[in-house]
């Protein structure tokens, strides 16, 4: 019997696919296993079987510590050698993005990766991703015997879980010190948003030049009952935002009842992130922006006067 | 100190029109990816940071790249490989990182092999791992600082929870993010002066590859599909002055019931 393996270094991501996993199984007539590895690997395994893992590989094999890519991409591909395994299911994180790629060469596999949808098509998976910047969604397959996907977070809900039990399997692992080390790490700052929630959405972009002006945006901001999202430069160049407001391609992809775009050309790497939100409204000053292609209600101004009008509006009402 | 930096040309995509959900890619020029040019740039800047550096581009694409190299040499690379056989056309991700690992193999030495993070059309990212997979390097991805010193590469890379530096001792992967650097304009005179730069042509017999295994004879996946969603929005530009402007819009955005209390 065939076996869908699942690994992500995020646990809730892991778990979101072994639910997933556990109902493609059903339908292809296979097994879900997932692979828990590195410190503390074994403590999750109760975990894992309530959300319907038929069985755990465990390594915390000391080449584990820190994820090296290459070093996760050898344990994973001496697990799916080992069994039956014709489909590794990684969680499209940062890291699980990376793995995809190495331990399908490991195995002659093709691969897919940040898959946003999945579903069970003539006995295999096929996978939605964006294409063309995300001007496109294509549907693949994986046509070699063994087969990768990785998997965007929040593709899958959390199923339900119940107390059960399955097979532990404690891999004796051949791995090498990894050649890359980390020396340090700077946490972030946390931040505790959850735009895919946002009922109002208003995103910053970098026609607004200057820190001073978010407080206009703010406030706009908390008289909609808002959340502040932003394209990729304020968050990844210039640090106003955590990544975690990155609406687009590499970040969130929201679906409010209104979003409003602030000086954002509308490139379709951020679009991507907001075409699925009801009303949509533009500030740019520039007519020609794309922006004003994926819009409702558009206003060709500046934001700094625009902006500031909106606020005493919405102050009057 | 060989450096290697991988680049493709793609459709650029602002200019992509969608007609009946499929996407028309009739007469969009090609350009490089964002990210190829943070690539670039990053060596680039490596070169003339540290002494003796060759900076090599190698280019799988169309013969359009016969134009376009001109770009990344005037940019800064020394020489140029270009993999325009038509044997390697509708190669895959995997397809892709098997000939360019054969194409690194035969420059013959290589320190450091820069990639972006991913193609700025399907950003998957395949092509980077598969890539230091079989040349075996040790790799690290997302970079967004990046030193190089005394055989060893120190780099700055960009996870969700934290900024992680690494370490490894050349040769050595590395794939940049956007932020890295700001790429630059090539000069006018650099662009005339990268005419003259060395390029070489290789198709699968150089590389000692079969046909069968290249392009689109070697793919391991099939796109079954690829079209647009649907799009359906208004399209209203308020006019008047700004006061009109406003009291339309929050009249529109009572009506359409968005604008909750
Ligand atoms: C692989 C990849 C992934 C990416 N992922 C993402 C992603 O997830 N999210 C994302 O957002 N981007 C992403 N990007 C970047 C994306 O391609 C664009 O660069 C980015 O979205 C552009 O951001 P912007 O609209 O804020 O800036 P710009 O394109 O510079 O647009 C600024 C706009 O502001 C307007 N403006 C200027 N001044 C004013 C003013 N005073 N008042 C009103 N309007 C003004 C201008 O007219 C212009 O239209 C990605 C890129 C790549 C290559």
């Amino acid at each position: 019997m065939s076996e869908i393996l699942i690994y992500s270094d995020n646990d809730g991501t892991a778990l979101e696919l072994v639910s997933a996993g556990k109902e493609f199984a059903e339908e292809l007539g296979a097994t879900v296993s997932a692979a828990l590895l590195g410190d503390g690997a074994a403590g999750k395994a109760d975990d894992y079987f309530s959300y319907g893992a038929d069985k755990l590989y465990v390594s915390e094999h000391p080449a584990l510590g820190d994820f090296y890519v290459g070093t996760f991409a050898a344990a994973l591909q001496q697990i799916v050698e080992s069994g039956d395994v014709e489909f590794l299911l990684i969680g499209s994180t940062k890291r699980g993005k990376e793995l995809a790629g190495r331990v399908a060469q490991k195995l002659n596999a093709g691969a897919i990766t940040d898959a946003n949808a999945m579903r069970v098509r003539d006995g295999n998976l096929e996978a939605d991703r964006y294409s063309y910047g995300g001007n496109t969604m294509a549907s693949q397959v994986v046509t070699t015997p063994k087969k990768v996907i990785s998997v965007m977070p929040k593709t899958f809900e959390l199923g339900p879980s119940e107390a059960k039990q399955g097979e532990v399997v404690n891999v004796d692992l051949d791995l090498e010190d990894p050649p890359v080390k980390v020396v340090e790490r700077r946490d972030k700052a946390g931040d505790e948003v959850n735009l895919e929630e946002a009922e109002v959405l208003i995103c910053v972009g970098r026609g607004v030049q200057s820190q001073e002006d978010l407080a206009m945006i703010e406030e706009l901001a908390g008289l909609l009952g808002a959340e502040i999202g932003c394209t990729k430069t304020p968050a990844s160049d210039w640090e106003w935002f955590s990544e975690e407001r990155m609406v687009g391609l590499s970040g969130k992809k929201c679906k409010p009842s209104l979003y409003i775009s602030v000086g954002i050309s509308g490139q379709i790497q951020h679009t991507v992130g907001i075409v699925d939100s009801k009303i949509i409204v533009t500030i740019n000053k520039d007519e020609n922006a794309p922006m004003f292609n994926f819009t409702d209600y558009g206003i060709v101004g500046d934001y700094a006067d625009v902006v500031p009008e909106l606020n005493q509006k919405l102050k009057s009402l | 100190m060989d450096v290697i930096v991988c680049m493709k040309q793609i459709p650029d995509l602002q200019q992509i029109r969608i007609k009946d959900r499929e996407p028309i890619l009739d007469n969009v020029p090609l350009v490089w990816g964002d990210l190829d040019k943070n690539a670039i740039e990053e060596a680039s800047k490596i070169k003339e940071a540290v002494e003796d550096v060759k900076v090599t581009v190698v280019a799988l694409g169309s013969d359009k790249i016969e134009q376009g190299i001109l770009e990344p040499l005037a940019m800064g690379a020394d020489e140029a490989v270009l993999l325009t056989d038509p044997a390697f056309a509708g190669s895959d991700s995997m397809g892709t990182a098997k000939v360019l690992a054969k194409a690194i193999e035969k420059t013959g030495s290589y320190d450091l092999v820069i990639l972006g993070e991913g193609s700025t059309d399907n950003y998957s990212g395949v092509v980077a791992s598969a890539l230091a997979e079989l040349l075996n390097l040790p790799m690290i991805s997302y970079v967004r600082e990046l030193e190089v010193q005394d055989g060893k590469v120190k780099a700055v890379r960009n996870m969700e929870e934290s900024f992680e530096v690494m370490e490894a001792d050349l040769p050595a992967l590395v794939t940049v993010a956007q932020e890295i650097n700001e790429p630059r304009l090539p000069k006018f005179m650099a662009i005339r002066k990268a005419g003259a730069k060395p390029r070489h042509e290789w198709g699968p017999d150089d590389l000692g590859l079969a046909a069968d295994e290249v392009g689109q004879n070697a793919l391991s996946v099939e796109t079954l599909s690829n079209l647009a969603p649907e799009q359906d929005r208004k399209n209203i530009i308020l006019k008047g002055n700004l006061a009109e402007q406003i009291d339309a819009l929050v009249d529109a955005l009572t009506k359409e019931g968005v604008l909750g209390r």
